[in-house]
């Protein structure tokens, strides 16, 4: 029998703030083979960390777990005391947090955190252990194995962390691996070298896995099965290929659905036609400094009246510093802010409060936008006083009026935002710009935070606003998927440069700018073998030299595929229109990108 | 890199020759606010103006304010703070003749407090929630609102008086035997330490425990780690911080407290001289007292900067 894990009848509750055990967990059953690498996936909420945890007998502050029974190997998990439980962790099953940023002691070494299990439970020397983990460095392909030991958690990129937590767990050669979320806080390009990382040694180590996700794409290219989860409750088991292909429940149809937007037509089309007279937002060469440290550089920018254009690009490249620049939020230092034509004031001191009025920002985290201790009613009423000046009848008619656009029954306006749902608190946020009946809309990663299905409501109702009140957005994102399917016109930034922008229609296909083209084939497909297909941020880069020119060169420079040893060292890049009418920011040529994978370099398989 | 540690801390020492200045010239303000003169006060009120303003220039106090303030700042510089006006001894050795014995009380105080403050706090944050924490967290809280002067009181009232195991007033400071020692220092210790130890235990708690909620912490739990580790391997370190500026603060109430404690006991520190220095207005020996105080702040405040600083390898590498 080489059955490793097997739980049953797994019950665990929380305690809520009336001191009430609510269930959340509602018995849970499935098994697990040696080898074999099983997914959890549903929605926030869906109790599948939860279920993860109490595989090592663990449950959260405030949890509890309260029945059934999970068997790892002979042991059964929920009858050990502590210290067996202790013996337990770490040892027979171990644990890839989702955010490796938080979950590396920031006071210690890399390498005392990575060998740390296995000095606990005594499995080899210290040395021996230092041997090993240099050993996995090397095969999670993580730069300089031999040194990065040495550094703190702060001085490596978030990917890395990511595979060293996984070195951490692997280190003691466990018979259970638990991955929570372990790609779901790094950008695309990144994910898709940790997951390549990941799979090569779960496939070499023969390792059994237990993976938490919320991304159908990401764990179809990881599990052998997949369980579905709803609530706590378990709404289909089988394997992957018949997840995919034929789902039996209508709940994981529903989620497949989902994943996949479909980019909708009625947005736009007869929007294209509009002339320059109706260009609403005009950004001239907009660059902003912190300190000394440029964070933005030359961005042009156009908005016409009813349109949304895209900001897309990775943490970091930029694409919110330019929205709150637009609000406002920071000075520019060079370059200029145009509505309708009238200059705006680089700071919020300079500004007219019916300047505030046309530009409004919603953010990306509802939570932390929404006072917590005002309702609903006093959130919507406030911006109605201040730009309107509205009575107060008059407001609260308003604000019924508000609710009712964003669709949310009236009854919510005497509520406080802790009484309402992830999805209800973003609609409000939204309400609340509209309140103000902007001209333009800035979109921080509205959606980001939100559950698939959830964040796919919330873009629809923007598509309706937009047609009802002509208003523009400006959306930014860091998942192409949604700015090609809500976006007219889509701006590509990487590094605090624009490198690439185009009309949305014209990213469904070569030639792109390189890093675009790394990006797209960077977002996992809803199939199986794709990792093992798709050829973005595999085999080695073109050797280069330094450079030692003072030139403003390419800002991708350093990652990119096809980088021109002479031209991209040496020589800033020009802006370059391609055919297809898209502006890049690169030295290749049309026809040069347009066979991007033969430009490619022989490309080594690292997979 | 070593130097941004140390751009910071010639920082801080920068604020902290600031700070002092600053004080300076607000205790030279204020107790020259003072009513009173000292000229007026040393000859008494049947002198002669003539005499007074003969005594006035002797002790340079017809000058003008700010040549005045230089010229003290200046001897305060160069160890020179001037001479009493009362007995006219040399501040400074009127100062050095005390300044040892304050030192002594408060190394003591500090040497038992910090460690038994750091070990209860550390203990009840691990067994948060327990009976061991939950009375030591009553203990503290009535110990911290009970002001020294009544701690010392009923101390000497029970210790001295009703048991006459201890003298109420510490007047030797000469000591030969551990006996002698502990009947001198104890019960200033003792009342010292009261306060001190509680309000140093329960930022120490608080600051574990706000590293105990962290995720590397639960991390550490799924490695296997035992409690005993997780709060000295992993929440520690982090706490250093915190718990350094704790302690800094918590000693610095040191320079306030034994004032109270010292008069109490008639124990012959500096705060009593500091004391009869005001009350005498003896202005050069107050301000000079008054410095040394800030000074004494300023160093445990900085202390617990370093310690913070050099303990975060984000800052240290």
């Amino acid at each position: 029998m080489n059955e490793i894990v097997k739980v049953s009848g797994l019950r665990v509750a929380a305690r809520n703030e009336a001191g009430v055990d609510v269930p959340i967990v509602h018995g849970a059953d499935f098994s697990l083979n040696k080898g074999e690498v099983l997914a959890l996936i549903g929605e926030s909420g869906s109790g599948k960390t939860t279920i993860a945890l109490a595989l090592m007998g663990y449950a959260r502050a405030g949890c509890r777990i309260v029945g059934g029974s999970v068997r790892i190997g002979d042991v059964e998990v929920l009858e050990q005391p502590d210290s067996e439980l202790a013996k337990l962790r770490g040892r027979t099953v171990a644990y890839i947090a989702q955010s490796a940023a938080a979950a590396f002691n920031p006071a210690k070494t890399i390498m005392q955190q990575v060998i740390e299990s296995a000095l606990i439970h005594g499995v080899m020397s210290r040395r021996a252990a230092q041997a090993k983990a240099v050993e996995l460095f090397r095969a999670l392909a993580l730069p300089d194995p031999e040194h990065i030991g040495a550094r703190y958690p702060h001085q490596v990129s978030g990917g890395q962390l990511q595979r060293l937590m996984a070195a951490m767990a692997l280190i003691t050669e466990p018979a259970l691996v638990i991955l929570d979320e372990p790609t779901t806080a790094l950008d695309v390009t990144t994910q898709i070298e940790v997951l390549r990382a990941f799979k090569k040694v779960v496939r070499d180590l023969d390792t059994t896995a237990v993976y938490v996700s919320h991304d159908l794409a990401v764990v179809a290219q990881m599990a052998d099965r997949i369980v579905v989860l709803r609530n706590g409750e378990i709404q289909e088991n089988s394997r992957t290929e018949q997840i995919l292909e034929e789902p039996a429940h209508p709940y994981t149809r529903s989620l497949l659905a989902a994943m996949k937007p479909a980019a909708r037509q009625d947005a736009t089309g007869q929007k294209g036609g509009r002339v320059e007279e109706d260009l609403l937002l005009d950004v001239r060469g907009l660059e902003i400094c912190y300190g000394s440290k440029r964070v933005v550089q030359d961005i042009d920018l156009q908005v016409r009246r009813g349109a949304t254009v895209g900001i897309i690009g990775e943490s970091g490249s930029g694409k919110t510093t330019v929205a709150r620049a637009i609000a406002g939020l920071v000075a520019p230092s060079a370059g200029q802010v145009l509505l309708d034509g009238q200059r705006l004031s680089g700071t919020l001191a300079g500004r007219t409060r019916e300047q505030f009025r046309r530009v409004q920002y919603v953010f990306q985290n509802a939570d932390t936008a929404l006072n917590p201790q005002h309702s609903i009613e006093e959130i919507l009423a406030r911006p109605l006083r201040f730009y309107h000046g509205m009575r107060s009848a008059q407001r609260r008619r308003r604000v019924a009026e508000l609710l009712e656009l964003v669709q949310l029954p009236a009854s919510l306006a005497k509520r406080r935002p802790s009484e309402l749902s992830g999805g209800q608190k973003q609609r409000i946020n939204l309400a609340r710009a509209l309140a103000a009946e902007p001209d333009l809309i800035l979109c921080d990663e509205v959606t980001s935070a939100l559950d698939t299905v959830v964040g796919a409501a919330i873009l629809e109702l923007m598509a309706d606003l937009r047609r009802e009140l002509n208003v523009s957005y400006l959306f930014i994102s860091h998942d192409i998927s949604t700015v090609r399917a809500i976006c007219d016109e889509v701006v590509v930034m990487y590094s605090g440069a624009k490198v690439e922008q185009g009309n949305r229609s014209t990213f469904q296909a070569p030639p792109y700018h390189p890093y675009t083209h790394l990006l797209i084939d960077s977002v996992p497909e809803m199939y199986q073998g794709w990792l093992e297909e798709t050829r973005a941020g595999r085999g080695a880069l073109p050797q280069i030299v330094a450079s030692t020119t003072s030139a403003q060169l390419c800002p991708f420079l350093a990652r990119c595929p096809v980088r021109i040893d002479g031209k991209c060292n040496k020589v800033s890049p020009p802006r370059v229109r391609l055919d297809k009418g898209n502006e890049i920011l690169c030295h290749h040529s049309d026809s040069e990108l347009r066979h991007f994978d033969e430009l490619v370099p022989a490309m080594a398989v690292s997979g | 890199m070593n130097n941004i540690v140390a751009r910071l801390i010639i920082g801080r020492l920068g604020i902290g020759v600031l700070t002092l200045l600053i004080v300076s010239l607000v205790v030279f303000i204020l107790t020259g606010l003072l009513p009173g003169d000292a000229a007026q006060e040393q000859l008494g009120q049947e002198a002669t103006p003539e005499a007074v303003a003969a005594l006035r220039a002797q002790l340079g106090l017809d000058q003008p304010v700010y040549l005045r303030y230089l010229s003290w700042l200046g001897g305060l510089v160069t160890g020179n703070p001037g001479v009493s006006l009362v007995n006219g001894m040399a501040v400074d050795d009127l100062i050095a003749s005390r300044l040892p014995n304050s030192l002594k009380l408060a190394a003591a105080t500090a040497l038992i407090a910090v460690p038994l403050a750091l070990t209860i706090g550390i203990v009840s944050a691990m067994y948060r929630g327990s009976i061991f924490d939950r009375y030591t967290n009553m203990l503290a809280v009535f110990l911290v609102s009970v002001p020294e002067f009544l701690i010392a009181t009923i101390a000497v009232l029970i210790f001295a008086v009703k048991l006459g195991w201890l003298s109420a007033l510490s007047r030797s400071v000469e000591v030969d035997s551990f006996l002698e020692l502990l009947s001198v220092y104890a019960m200033p210790v003792l009342t010292l330490c009261c306060v001190l130890v509680a309000q140093m235990a329960r930022m120490t708690r608080a600051a574990v425990i706000d590293q105990l909620s962290a995720p590397y912490v639960e991390m550490a739990v799924l490695k296997g780690a035992r409690p005993v580790r997780v709060v000295l391997r992993h929440a520690l370190p982090n706490a250093i911080g915190p718990i350094a500026n704790a302690v800094a603060l918590s000693l610095s109430y040191l320079l306030g407290g034994v004032v109270i404690v010292e008069s109490i006991f008639n124990y012959p520190g500096i705060a009593t001289l500091m004391v009869n220095a005001v009350v005498t207005r003896d202005m050069p020996l107050v301000q000079a007292c008054v410095m040394l105080f800030s000074l004494g702040f300023l160093v445990l405040v900085l202390v617990a900067d370093i310690i913070a600083i050099v303990s975060n390898p984000r800052l240290r590498t």
